[in-house]
């Protein structure tokens, strides 16, 4: 398979990918929260192509929208974006091949946030590995290209759309984040960190833990894949 | 106004938003390097990055953003849990789930707010 036939199946595959329809939702609510915090469409644009991570849009635009310091808003997208350094190492390890270049991996990475990372793992072990850097690229255009069409969307619908349906909108993300992580979670490991950081990051966060995200990562990360090897040497 | 204020918001999204942001995939290229698919190293870093993603997701629905406050918890809660029963009554269906999920939270919100 070829780099462009990659490509062609991973548009395909984000034709019919549920995550199509949430990054509508949730780019519309974006796009109007950019709107009501006084940004430019074209900047709102932007950061959807720069940044392509939900959450760290969001503290991005309702931080700076409120006068924060530049450093305290540095601070805060780059404390959320640090769980894309572990989705970064568990995907491309599938993508690359012996001969692959540092350079064919950058936009792949750059593609890289929480949907397309969990669409990504699910369907590049069913392509061969020369299609797999075509597939991610090709998955991560359509999704990048519809959350900029819906931002604009959201901007300019901004004023007329109602609070209960912003909050349906703003519910997209942790639900589908959620029932597609179920999907993926095969090993035992999986499943379980899935369940130990449900527990854990909110008693984090109420005990008033600092990077609480980082913790339930390595604390539910961690006793998640040592159960799993337990499991594996007593079997 | 000057060309300096229109495009200061511009310079700021480079420096607050794009780098602090881009700074980890590209951290994650380099760490990635010399890792094999099927390694056990990856097994811990995909459990570690799927405990984030769940810490993500509950902080969302407890601590929830903007419009989805106003809310109840009770409701977001409630909302979840039938959106992962959908799912897994509908033999695996995230749109199912998603769905069933986003229509409960609305029921909710209506009977509850």
């Amino acid at each position: 398979m070829s780099s462009a036939a990659g490509f062609v199946a991973g548009v395909k595959a984000a034709r019919t990918s549920v995550f199509t329809y949430v990054i509508i939702g949730t780019y519309i609510s974006i796009g109007a929260l950019g709107h009501d915090y006084g940004f430019s469409a074209l900047w709102v644009a932007l950061s959807t192509l720069l940044v392509w991570a939900g959450p760290a849009q969001v503290i991005l635009i309702t931080l700076l929208g409120s006068g924060a310091a530049p450093l305290e808003v540095a601070l805060a997208v780059g404390l959320s974006a640090m769980r894309l350094l572990p989705m970064v190492v568990a995907l491309l390890p599938l993508l690359k091949r012996p001969d692959s270049r540092v350079r064919s991996l950058l936009l792949p990475a750059h593609f890289i946030a929480a949907s397309m990372w969990m669409e990504a793992l699910r369907l590049a072990p069913r392509v061969p590995r020369e299609g797999r850097i075509g597939l991610v690229n090709g998955i991560g255009t359509c999704f990048i290209s519809v959350a900029v069409l819906s931002g604009f969307a959201g901007f300019y619908l901004a004023e007329r759309l109602p609070v209960l349906f912003v909050a349906a909108l703003l519910f997209l993300t942790p639900i589908s984040f959620l029932v597609s992580a179920i999907r993926n979670a095969r090993l035992l490991a999986d499943r379980l960190a899935l369940a130990i950081g449900l527990v854990v990051a909110p008693m984090l966060t109420i005990y008033g833990i600092n990077l609480d995200l980082l913790w339930t990562g390595l604390i539910g990360g961690s006793a998640a894949y040592a159960i799993h090897r337990l499991r594996e040497a007593m079997q | 106004m000057t060309l300096v204020q229109e495009l200061w918001p511009y310079v700021l999204l480079m420096l607050v938003g794009f780098l602090p942001n881009e700074v980890w995939r590209m951290l994650g290229v380099l760490a990635s390097r010399g890792v094999e698919e099927d390694s056990e190293l990856i097994v811990w870093v995909r459990s570690v990055a799927t405990a984030i993603l769940a810490g993500v997701v509950i902080k969302i629905v407890i601590f929830a953003p903007g419009a989805l406050a106003s809310v109840p918890l009770a409701a977001r809660l409630g909302a979840m849990g039938l959106g992962v029963v959908a799912y897994l009554g509908f033999r695996g269906s995230v749109f199912a789930g998603v769905a069933t999920g986003c229509t409960a939270l609305v029921v909710g919100a209506l009977l509850l707010g």
